[in-house]
């Protein structure tokens, strides 16, 4: 039997109703339409589903919709300027090759966005780890954790 | 996935009480880690979800005199991240450090690592070597177990039906002391541990004679284990070359590795005989570190 859920996307309040077995990542998907968040494994482990609820980044497809009640969750298409632009992250991925295929960067994006809102000028290795939970098959890395650390040298907005 | 009722109580008081209605059927969850993953498999058909989220009164790391109390809802990220347990519980630090990734330690806890039972619980060889306690709570009352004796098999615990973990209570070494915990495992991030070893250290004042240690190791038995003859072996001696060498080979002599998916038994034994004795000279390096000395 489906329940109203309530919460906020990118600043947007949002009422969906769900099955109590749905996860986060369906409802966004599926119910939102946000096709930015992927199922890459669908068990929490390649963070291609990632999102950031209440200011955390977490795996969208093991985390049940119901647990979002009341909570404030940014997807990647929430970092988008009110002008229309990437924000300072987003940019830095494009400028340093940080993009390939394109399959995990909205979780990665949103990974890097979560580590530099809590550590606003991480070492490289704070970077690695931070992102350790978000696989990339294409990149390598490299020029992922280019794109971070250029991003926090210019001080980046979301 | 199967359908199921998912019930969000507010209170632990609430919690209890639906445990108790729905009996078999209630599946007490926290972070999710590791029962929506066997859910998703098929593994496991919860039909009444009882998610214990919203219990923010459980979510706490306290400093006591002589111990840690943390609470069943702590996350493994809060542990990771506090300068209590970084200061008081190294090895717990170590091991929540290298757990999954930052997305799963964000909403896993401690309780369901030790709950789900797996031998290669990096919570659990820390807690051992802690002489730590598990408070369980249940509609039926309270009791405290100690973490030797919390494991009843390969993959089981004494929790009962409708029991919760309400809290953890973890001795402070006496100084001067440290701890140290390494998992063994091919990938940094995102993997299971193959071996894993924990020591806790304590040293008399001339800061080179063992005066306690304990060991502990994961995936090296059917449960995380002690290697108490080890333990024994190396009180009152000085900590050098020979007597390490010593400690590693009778503390592998303690256990039972067998070969598995992620490694096979010679391999494990020849890394827990290396990484005790590392791992004891990284405790020590730690406790004389602290006092000054080096």
């Amino acid at each position: 039997m489906k329940e109203i859920l309530n919460f906020t996307v990118n600043g947007d309040p949002v009422s969906v109703a769900v099955e109590p077995n749905r996860m986060l990542l369906d409802v966004l998907r599926e119910q939102l339409e946000l096709t930015g968040a992927k199922e890459g494994c669908g068990m929490g482990e390649c963070g291609a589903c990632t999102v950031i609820v209440n200011g955390r980044n977490v795996n969208s497809c093991i985390m049940p919709a119901l647990e979002a009640e009341g909570a404030e969750i940014v997807t990647v298409e929430g970092l988008l300027g009110e002008d229309g632009r990437l924000s300072t992250l987003q940019q830095a991925f494009i400028d340093k090759g940080g993009v390939q295929c394109g399959f995990c960067t909205p979780g990665m994006v949103l990974s890097a966005k979560a580590l530099l809102d809590e550590n606003p000028n991480p070492t490289e290795d704070e970077v690695r780890r931070g992102l350790a939970g978000n696989i990339c098959r294409c990149t390598g890395y490299t020029q992922i954790v280019d794109a971070v650390l250029t991003a926090a040298k210019k001080g980046q907005e979301g | 996935m199967n359908n199921y009722i998912y019930l969000r109580p507010a209170t632990l008081e609430e919690a209890l009480e639906l445990l108790e209605r729905h009996g078999a059927d209630a599946v007490p969850v926290a972070g999710g880690t590791d029962v929506f993953v066997k859910a998703k498999r098929r593994k496991v058909a919860p039909k009444v979800i009882v998610s214990l989220r919203r219990l923010g009164d459980l979510r706490y790391i306290r400093a006591e005199e002589g111990r840690v109390l943390v609470g069943g809802l702590t996350t493994l990220r809060d542990l990771e991240q506090s300068g209590i347990v970084a200061d008081r519980l190294p090895a717990l630090a170590d091991a929540t450090r290298n757990m999954a990734s930052v997305q799963i330690r964000n909403v896993a806890t401690m309780s369901g690592n030790i709950a789900n039972a797996a031998p290669s619980a990096d919570t659990a060889p820390p807690l051992l070597v802690s002489g730590a306690e598990v408070r369980l709570i249940s509609k039926r009352g309270e009791r405290t177990v100690p973490m030797v004796d919390f494991y009843a098999g390969s993959g089981k615990t004494v929790l009962e039906r409708g029991e919760l973990i309400r809290e953890f209570v973890i001795p402070v070494g006496r100084s001067p002391y440290s701890q140290a915990y390494w998992k063994h495992s091919r990938r940094k991030a995102m993997d299971l541990a193959m071996v894993s070893v924990a020591v806790h250290l304590e040293l008399e004042d001339d800061m080179e004679t063992c005066r306690l240690i304990r060991i502990a190791h994961g995936v090296a038995a059917p449960t995380p284990i002690r290697t108490p003859e080890a333990e024994a072996q190396l009180v009152g001696k000085k900590i050098d070359a020979e007597t390490l060498k010593d400690l590693g080979e009778t503390s592998c002599g303690e256990t039972l590795c067998r070969d598995s998916l992620r490694g096979q038994a010679w391999y494990r034994q020849e890394i827990i005989k290396v990484m005790v004795r590392r791992m004891a000279l990284l405790a020590l390096e730690r406790a004389r570190a602290k006092t000054g000395q080096r």
